[in-house]
């Protein structure tokens, strides 16, 4: 009866059992030094793995002790290894991809297979067609306008990224993050009415804002556009609130700001550019008027989306700043 | 021109516009406009998919005033519409079964960015489908990733955070080598959109000239749009990922934004470098060796794991393998069966995650699966639905798994070099998933017994009607997949070979 009891206790059948039942896992031993060199912090299923291999341990101390120093050393000798693998396939890439480069069409060059029938029109006919005097912007505007929209998507979607990381709601059932709230509040500790950074605040904020205005609206005139004078409005902002503080910042931009002019900037993008394309692959005529090259209302639809543009990248750029200090807007 | 020919844009801006119009509206309200939109793009797609399926062809369609080297472009044909039309509707299943969850695990104050998030994702999915233009797919390519990473992190409990990151810096690299190699293709045709560049480059292999930047720019896409799928050697980002996000997101990341990359991966292949000249690299046989691999090794993960989701996840690895197995044997039926599986493998991947929901509501929310033991008794309906989805993925007759063994096998005996290993390989990786895959359908359907952990006390019972109606639908989807696949599989040989 023992016997027979003994021989189950050690036959396959009971081995599948247990397996089935999660108390063995027949691969663990072959994979085990893997498994410890990407470190496991299971925070659920830690305790049934104690709970598992509990009695093991108690029972063949010496053995185990054995085998984990053989463990460690092998998970030493796998990271070395590792390291110089590492290295040894990014130089072989850096060789690859030199190799490449060095045989590709030498830059500048008449025959390039770029210099095609591509950018010859947008070079030739590119004022025509979309009255931009600047042909940089007439082609990401209106020539590839929907890879720009999609750009511009990609703004908004990081600022949301961003907002779901690093706001912190006051109404919040986590407990932690209202403690976090709590402590947040470090506003109080920046140096105030620096008069030095006020003065030349005062002298360098007009500045910026004009030029940022001048860049956005002369986008389709003069190099620049939405992107790089958003960016420079952007950053007038940020200048002024470390000069005179959020209380003062607080009057004139909050978050309800933010929200309203990113959907409306976006919407009239998105309405304008969707109505541009329907009567485009509908061969309808859109009905925008280009005007005369050259004067500031001109190229039809390319100032006001430059304009949107220009405004979601003012206000992502401020939104990040605030927001990498602690507590919201 | 057809006013239907208007709407693969409708739906991509659509998507797009309840986005953007979400950031002011409440949780509540972007959650209904997300699932109207979502309803709106796939009835949408399903008339477009109508109407190429009725004239037979492929159309372009203009982006704007300019014509094809010029302007932006999109693309309808069968294939196209099939999959769009699959990915709205799994889309609509996983946010409508996890609504209870996402609304739990997400704070009340961020509910509306989870649906922007939702939102930015089917509007890049749905341009990855329908993109005529290298450059757009990139851009797509990067609201898809950084919608992934919003939809992983916004859960902030446990490992959500350092699986976020490790999936940002994994998909930033394959973005990378993606966007390396559309430079370095560029630089070589001088057109972005994929009809004039697959002329130039077709032009290019017939005089012999820049023959190594080309081979590199087929490896670089490949390994570049490969590690954003999750294909074995890449794969490390994965069991992280889609373990510790919200359940829609878990079902979203796996059933849909992988089989995106892969769709543009088969995409920019027929259209812009050309299926014979991969072949003729052996390009594809370093994919088929990848694909076998990872179909071994990710079933041997999945064996080893003890949490559920995780096990899921692993088996995610595998199922990828398959895929990229079919388009490594380099002939037509091989590329079929693999379109299959992405579709096989996204409704059946879904189901599972969101079953498994289902199944840890009444289990106390216990990731391990010995807790797991009797839950099948405890909530029946998602029971089934996870023992059905387990059986698709072995390949089980009359589900979509069977369908899609069976075009790989029959497809790998056109292919005489390859017929023995992937004949072998399939066999083996079925049984490993039948391994891993019957022995938690046992454990479902097994009674708890004494030794086990008790339940607590109050298990939170949460039984929705959304996670039922959306586990009802799934297993629905999965049957006709399984035993309607004939009409299917023509229409998407019918889209392939619209593709050339």
């Amino acid at each position: 009866m023992s016997r027979k009891r003994d021989n189950y206790e050690t036959s396959r059948w009971k081995k599948f059992k247990d397996w089935l039942d999660g108390e063995i896992s027949p691969l663990d031993r072959g994979m085990e030094a893997r498994e410890a060199f990407f470190v496991k912090e299971e925070v659920s299923a830690e305790p049934i793995r104690q709970e598992t291999e509990g009695p093991e341990l108690s029972g063949a101390g010496e053995e185990e002790r054995r085998r984990e120093v053989l463990r460690a050393r092998g998970i030493r000798y796998f990271q070395r290894f590792y390291k110089v693998m590492s290295v040894a396939l990014c130089l072989g890439i850096i060789l690859v991809l030199l190799w490449t480069v060095a045989s590709l069409p030498i830059t500048g060059n008449a025959a390039n297979p770029d210099n095609n029938e591509v950018a010859a029109r947008y070079i030739e006919r590119g004022l025509q067609e979309t009255g931009a005097v600047n042909i940089v912007t007439g082609m990401i505007l209106d020539y590839r306008a929907f890879d720009t929209f999609g750009e511009s998507c990609v703004l908004f979607i990081g600022s949301c990224c961003v907002l779901v990381l690093l706001r912190l709601d006051s109404d919040s059932k986590n407990e932690s993050i209202r403690k976090m709230i709590a402590e947040s509040n470090d506003r109080h500790y920046e140096p105030k009415n620096d008069l030095i950074l006020q003065k030349c605040a005062c002298v360098l904020v007009p500045v910026i804002m004009i030029f940022g205005i001048y860049i956005v609206l002369n986008g389709h005139l003069s190099p620049g556009g939405g992107f790089s004078g958003g960016a420079v409005l952007g950053s007038g902002f940020i200048l002024y609130l470390n000069a005179f503080g959020y209380e003062k910042m607080g009057k004139l931009f909050t978050e309800k700001l933010y929200k309203r002019t990113t959907l409306c900037a976006l919407t009239f993008y998105c309405l304008a550019k969707s109505y541009s394309f329907f009567t485009g692959a509908n061969h309808l005529e859109s009905g925008i008027p280009l005007g005369t090259p050259g004067a500031i209302l001109s190229s039809g639809l390319i100032l006001p989306l430059n304009i949107c543009v220009g405004l979601v990248v003012a206000c992502t750029m401020y939104t990040f700043y605030t927001l990498f200090r602690k507590g919201g807007m | 021109m057809s006013f239907v020919q208007n709407f693969p844009f409708f739906s991509i801006i659509l998507a797009m516009f309840s986005g953007i119009v979400s950031s002011v509206l409440s949780g509540k309200k972007a959650r209904n406009l997300s699932l109207a939109m979502i309803v709106v793009t796939t009835v949408l797609s399903a008339c477009t998919l109508g109407f190429c399926l009725r004239t037979g062809e492929s159309y372009t369609f203009m982006m704007g005033h300019f014509p094809a080297p010029w302007g932006n472009e999109i693309r309808a044909g069968v294939l196209e519409g099939v999959t769009a039309v699959l990915f709205g509707v799994v889309m609509f299943l996983s946010v409508v079964g996890g609504i209870a969850h996402t609304a739990e695990d997400v704070e009340d104050g961020k509910l509306n960015l989870f649906y922007i998030m939702i939102d930015l994702m089917l509007s890049s999915l749905l341009a990855l489908v329908y993109t005529n233009d290298l450059f757009t797919a990139y851009v797509f390519v990067e609201i898809n990733t950084i919608a992934g990473c919003g939809l992983i992190m916004i859960r902030q409990k446990g490992r959500s955070m350092s699986a976020a990151i490790r999936y940002m810096i994994m998909s930033q690299l394959g973005s990378g080598l993606f966007l390396i190699g559309l430079s370095l293709l560029y630089d070589v045709t001088g057109h972005l959109l994929m009809s004039p560049a697959k002329d130039s480059v077709e032009l290019l292999v017939a005089t012999g000239s820049y023959r190594l930047p080309l081979l590199v720019i087929m490896a670089v896409i490949s390994v570049g749009l490969a590690i954003k799928s999750g294909l074995y050697p890449f794969h490390y980002w994965i069991p992280d990922t889609y373990g510790y996000a919200t359940p829609t997101g878990s079902a979203v990341l796996s059933g849909l934004v992988s089989k995106g990359y892969i769709f543009l991966l088969i995409k920019i292949f027929f259209r812009v470098l050309g299926y014979g000249n991969l072949v003729e690299s052996e390009m594809v046989n370093v994919l088929y060796l990848f694909g076998i691999t990872g179909m071994v090794m990710g079933s041997i993960h999945a064996i080893q794991e003890k949490d559920t989701r995780r096990m899921i996840a692993y088996s995610s690895v595998a199922q990828i393998g398959y895929i990229y197995m079919g388009i490594g044997l380099g002939t037509t039926a091989g590329m079929v069966a693999a379109v299959f599986h992405i579709f096989a493998h996204s409704a059946t991947k879904a189901l599972l995650f969101i079953s498994a929901v289902g199944l840890y509501e009444v289990s106390g929310d216990r990731k391990d699966f010995v807790s797991l033991r009797g839950a099948a008794y405890r909530n029946p309906l998602a029971g089934i639905g996870f023992a059905i989805g387990s059986l698709s993925m072995v390949g089980f007759p009359m589900l979509s798994g069977f369908i899609s063994k069976l075009l790989f096998a029959t497809s790998a005996l056109a292919s005489p070099h390859k017929m023995l290993l992937t004949l072998f390989v399939l066999a083996v990786s079925t049984t490993l998933n039948a391994i891993y895959f019957l022995r938690l359908v046992i454990t479902l359907y097994s009674r708890p017994r004494e030794g086990d952990r008790p339940l607590p006390d109050n298990p939170v019972v949460r039984r929705s009607w959304e996670l039922k109606f959306a586990v009802i639908c799934f297993i629905i989807l999965n049957l006709v997949l399984g035993m309607a696949s004939q009409p299917i599989v023509q229409a998407i040989t019918d889209g392939l070979a619209m593709f050339d």
